[in-house]
C-alpha cells in the first residue's frame, strides 16, 4: 500500500514538472481549452442549434472525430502485437508508450461522443441496472462495451507494467501476459464495432456495405502508427529515451501495407458502385463530383486521397521511408488525409442525400470546430502526461529504490 | 416553413371541441373528465414519495421559477415511463402539468390513457386523391405543439413528384436525367436539391396539373428499425402499433434518425418555439406534450386523439378525403376495407420494415 500512495505522489510530481518547452506546449493547448469551456458552456445552455448540424445531416465533425480516434487507439495494437506476439525486442521496449496512447485516444472518443449527444445530462440512462442498457440489440451499447474495455485493459496494462518497473520487481506473467493478449483481440473490436454502428443501416446505402470494418481496421492500422511514429520521433529527439530505428522501421512498413490495402478497397467500393451507379451511390456520387454545384466535400475527398496515395508511394521507397528527416512529415500527411476520409469522406456523405433523396450541405460552425480542437488539445494534453510519466519510469528517473534512497 | 403561400384553414381550435367536431365524435370531450381525474390520482398519491418526487412535489406547492426549476430537477431523476409503476406515473403527469400549465399560462393536461386490446391502428393514403395542400402539415403541427416560427418542426412532408420519369424533350440532355430540382434550404430555410420528391416547392394554388403528392410521415413500421438502434430503449412500440418516444428519456444521440429510412424523426436543435397562445392543452405523454431541447420527436398517429376514439389531425383536416385511418384488427373498419379492396402498396417495402402506413389508389 505505501508503494502505491508512493508511486502515485512520484508519478504526479513528476508529469507536472518540467522543462520550458513542456510548459510551452502545456500553455499552447490550454488556449484550445479555454475556448472548449465557453464552447461547451454555449452547447448546454443553448442545445445543439449552435452546430451547424440539421435534421437531414444530423451526424457531424464530433461523431466524424468519434470515429477515426476509435481507429487511432485501436492502432496502438500495431506496437503491441509484434512486441508480443512476434517478440519484436526493440518494440517490446516501446510497449507500454503505445498502450498509453490507445488511452489518450479513447479519452477523446468519449469526449466526442458525449458531445454529440443532445442531452449530456441523462448520460446516466445508459448505464446498465439505474439507466437501460439496450444491449445486445443496439450496437452502440456494444461500442460502450468494448470502447470502455479497452480503456480499462490498455489502464490495468499499462500502469501495472510501469508499477512494477518502478518497484523494480519482476512482472507477474499469469496475470499481465492475459491482460495484454485479451486487449490485441479486444482492439480489434472497438474499430469494428464502430464500423458496425454505421454500417448496420440500410436506410443509409453509402454505409450499408460488408467491407466497412475491414475498411475501418486498414486505415486504422496506417493512421494509429503514422501518430506513434511522429510520437517516437518527438520523443527520441527531446528525452534520453532510446527508440530503436527497428521500432520505427517496422511501424513505416506497417503503415505503407495496410494504407495499400485500404486504397485497394476504396477502389473496390468505387468500381462497385459507380460502374452502375444507382440511386444508392447517390452518396459517394456526390462526394466525389457534386451535385449541381453542392459540392462542399469534393475538395476534400480528393485531397485526401492524393495525401494517400503519395504517402503511400512515398513509403514504398525504402531510402524515404527510412530518412526519419522525411518520414514525420509523410506519416502526418497520412494521418490527416486518413482523418478527412474517416469525416468528410465516409460519415458526412453518408447522409447526403437523406433517404427522401434531399440534398442538404453540411458546414460546422466556428464554436463546432472550437469543441472539436478542444476534445483533441484535452488529448495530447492527456498523451503528454501519460507518455511524461511513462517514459520518467522506463529511464528510471522516478523509481521506488529512488525515493526511498534519497530519504 | 416555405409554403407560406398555401392558404391554410385554420383546424377547430384544439383546446375545446368544436360543435361539429363533437357531434361527428363525441369521445373528444373526453379530456376534460380526464383531466380532474388525474388530479385526483395525483392527491391521493401524494403519500408514498420518494427523494426525487418530494422535491417535485414541494415545487408544486409554489408557483415560482425555482418551483419550475425544482421540477425540472425532480424529472431528471424520472424513470423509463415503460417501467414506471402507476403511482410513478402520475406523479410524473402531475409534475409535467402543473410545469406546462405554468408555462404556457392555461390548464394543461398529460393523458396516460394506455393502449386497448384488440387495437391496431393503420392508416392509409389514397395518393389518387392528394392534392398537396399541406393542410394536413399544418394541421399536424398545431394538434401535435411542435416547435414554430425559424425552428418549425414538421412531421409530415408532402412530396411532389413530376409526373413521369420519361419525356421526349429531355432525351437530348440524355435519358434518364435527373429529376432534381434546386430549392435552397437546411432544416429551417431551404438550400437542398431534391432527388424523387420536392418538398419545398411553393406554387400559387394546387393541384399543379403535371404533379401528384406523395406525403410521408412516420410509417409506423411493425418491424422498426429506429427502435431496434435505440440504445436506452426510450423510444418503443405501443401494443396498439404506433412508434412512440418518451422525451424524458432520450438521450438525443440521434441513431434512430439514422436508422430511419423514411426520414421520418426530428430533432429539437435548440430549446423548441412554441407560443403560449397556439398551444394545444390537451396532451399525451408519449404524444403531443410539449418537448425540450436535445431530444426526438415523430408522429405518433396522434395518440392523444387516437386513444380516445378520434381520427389525428391530418386525417380530419384532409378536404380531399385522401386520408384513412383505423383499426388494422377489425375486418369492418375502413382501412381493412382499402387492404382488402384497393391496390395498396408500401413505401419501401424492400426495406422490410413493414409499415402500417399504406399507399393506395381507387
Amino acid at each position: 500500500m505505501k508503494k502505491i500512495s508512493k508511486f502515485t505522489v512520484d508519478y504526479l510530481g513528476y508529469v507536472v514538472k518540467g522543462s520550458p518547452k513542456f510548459y510551452g506546449w502545456v500553455a499552447f493547448l490550454s488556449m484550445f481549452i479555454l475556448v472548449w469551456v465557453y464552447g461547451n458552456y454555449m452547447q448546454l445552455t443553448e442545445g445543439m442549434i449552435i452546430t451547424g448540424l440539421t435534421d437531414q445531416v444530423s451526424w457531424g465533425i464530433y461523431l466524424a472525430n468519434f470515429v477515426f480516434l476509435v481507429g487511432v487507439a485501436a492502432g496502438a495494437v500495431t506496437v503491441v502485437f509484434p512486441a508480443y506476439v512476434y517478440k519484436h525486442k526493440a518494440m517490446h521496449e516501446v510497449t507500454v508508450l503505445g498502450e498509453m496512447l490507445a488511452i489518450a485516444a479513447v479519452v477523446m472518443c468519449l469526449l466526442f461522443v458525449i458531445m454529440h449527444m443532445g442531452r449530456p445530462d441523462r448520460l446516466w440512462h445508459i448505464l446498465p441496472v439505474i439507466g437501460i442498457f439496450n444491449w445486445p440489440h443496439a450496437i452502440l451499447t456494444w461500442d460502450v462495451l468494448v470502447l470502455n474495455g479497452y480503456l480499462v485493459l490498455n489502464l490495468i496494462g499499462g500502469f501495472y507494467y510501469l508499477y512494477k518497473k518502478y518497484c523494480h520487481e519482476e512482472l507477474n506473467k499469469k496475470f499481465y501476459l492475459p491482460v495484454i493478449y485479451i486487449a490485441i483481440v479486444w482492439a480489434l473490436s472497438i474499430h469494428t464495432v464502430t464500423a458496425f454502428l454505421l454500417n448496420t443501416m440500410p436506410a443509409r446505402p453509402m454505409w450499408h456495405t460488408g467491407m466497412m470494418p475491414i475498411r475501418f481496421i486498414t486505415t486504422a492500422f496506417a493512421a494509429g502508427p503514422s501518430l506513434i511514429i511522429i510520437v517516437f520521433l518527438i520523443v527520441r529527439n527531446n528525452t534520453r529515451m532510446m527508440i530503436k530505428d527497428e521500432a520505427i522501421n517496422l511501424l513505416s512498413q506497417i503503415v505503407v501495407w495496410c494504407l495499400g490495402i485500404a486504397l485497394f478497397l476504396t477502389l473496390s467500393e468505387v468500381v462497385t458502385e459507380l460502374y452502375h451507379p444507382t440511386e444508392h451511390s447517390m452518396g459517394l456520387q456526390y462526394l466525389m463530383f457534386g451535385y449541381h454545384g453542392l459540392n462542399n466535400l469534393v475538395p476534400w475527398f480528393w485531397g485526401s486521397l492524393v495525401a494517400m496515395v503519395s504517402g503511400f508511394i512515398l513509403l514504398l521507397i525504402p531510402s524515404i521511408r527510412k530518412n526519419y528527416k522525411l518520414l514525420p512529415w509523410i506519416c502526418a500527411m497520412i494521418f490527416l488525409g486518413i482523418w478527412v476520409e474517416k469525416g468528410m469522406g465516409l460519415l458526412i456523405p453518408g447522409s447526403i442525400p437523406t433517404p427522401i433523396g434531399e440534398i442538404t450541405q453540411y458546414s460546422p460552425t466556428f464554436l463546432e470546430i472550437a469543441n472539436s480542437l478542444g476534445n483533441w488539445a484535452i488529448g495530447f494534453l492527456v498523451l503528454t502526461i501519460l507518455l511524461k510519466g511513462a517514459i520518467g519510469i522506463l529511464l528510471g528517473d522516478i523509481s521506488y529504490a529512488k525515493t526511498e534512497g534519497g530519504k | 416553413m416555405t409554403n407560406k403561400k398555401i392558404p391554410v384553414t385554420q383546424p377547430a381550435d384544439q383546446s375545446s371541441c368544436s360543435c361539429s367536431d363533437a357531434q361527428a365524435n363525441p369521445a373528444c370531450e373526453m379530456p376534460d373528465d380526464n383531466v380532474s381525474e388525474s388530479r385526483r390520482g395525483f392527491m391521493k398519491d401524494v403519500g408514498g414519495l420518494s427523494v426525487a418526487s418530494l422535491m417535485g412535489t414541494a415545487a408544486l406547492l409554489t408557483n415560482s421559477d425555482e418551483a419550475q426549476a425544482n421540477t425540472e430537477w425532480a424529472e431528471w431523476f424520472q424513470g423509463n415511463y415503460r417501467l414506471m409503476t402507476d403511482e410513478e406515473k402520475a406523479r410524473a403527469v402531475a409534475r409535467l402539468e402543473r410545469r406546462y400549465s405554468s408555462e404556457y399560462g392555461k390548464k394543461v393536461t398529460v393523458d396516460t390513457t394506455p393502449a386497448q386490446d384488440g387495437v391496431l391502428f393503420g392508416y392509409a393514403l389514397n395518393i389518387q386523391k392528394c392534392i398537396g395542400c399541406r393542410r394536413c402539415v399544418k394541421a399536424c403541427v398545431q394538434e401535435n405543439n411542435q416547435s414554430r416560427g425559424e425552428r418549425e418542426i414538421e412531421w409530415i412532408r408532402v412530396l411532389k413528384m413530376e409526373k413521369g420519369d420519361f419525356s421526349v424533350g429531355k432525351m437530348k440532355d440524355g435519358y434518364p436525367g435527373d429529376f432534381g430540382i434546386q430549392v435552397g434550404g437546411n432544416a429551417y430555410s431551404a438550400s437542398g436539391v431534391v432527388l424523387e420528391g420536392e418538398h419545398y416547392y411553393e406554387p400559387e394554388k394546387v393541384p399543379d396539373a403535371d404533379a401528384f403528392y406523395m406525403p410521408i410521415a412516420c410509417m409506423q413500421c411493425e418491424k422498426p428499425p429506429c427502435v431496434k438502434v435505440c440504445p436506452v430503449r426510450t423510444t418503443y412500440r405501443e401494443p396498439d402499433g404506433p412508434v412512440v418516444v418518451d422525451y424524458n428519456w432520450c438521450i438525443g444521440c440521434r441513431m434512430c434518425i439514422g436508422a430511419c429510412p423514411y426520414w421520418a424523426r426530428r430533432f429539437n436543435w435548440g430549446k423548441p418555439n412554441l407560443p403560449k397562445e397556439e398551444m394545444n392543452p390537451n396532451t399525451h405523454y408519449l404524444g403531443n406534450r410539449p418537448r425540450m431541447k436535445g431530444v426526438v420527436e415523430k408522429c405518433t398517429f396522434c395518440i392523444q386523439r387516437t386513444r380516445k376514439g378520434r381520427y389525428p389531425a391530418c386525417v380530419e383536416v384532409c378536404p380531399v378525403g385522401a386520408r384513412k385511418f383505423g383499426n388494422l384488427l377489425d375486418p369492418n373498419s375502413e382501412v381493412r376495407q382499402i387492404l382488402a379492396k384497393k391496390r395498396v402498396f408500401r413505401l419501401k417495402a424492400e426495406m422490410n420494415t413493414y409499415p402500417k402506413f399504406f399507399y393506395f389508389i381507387d
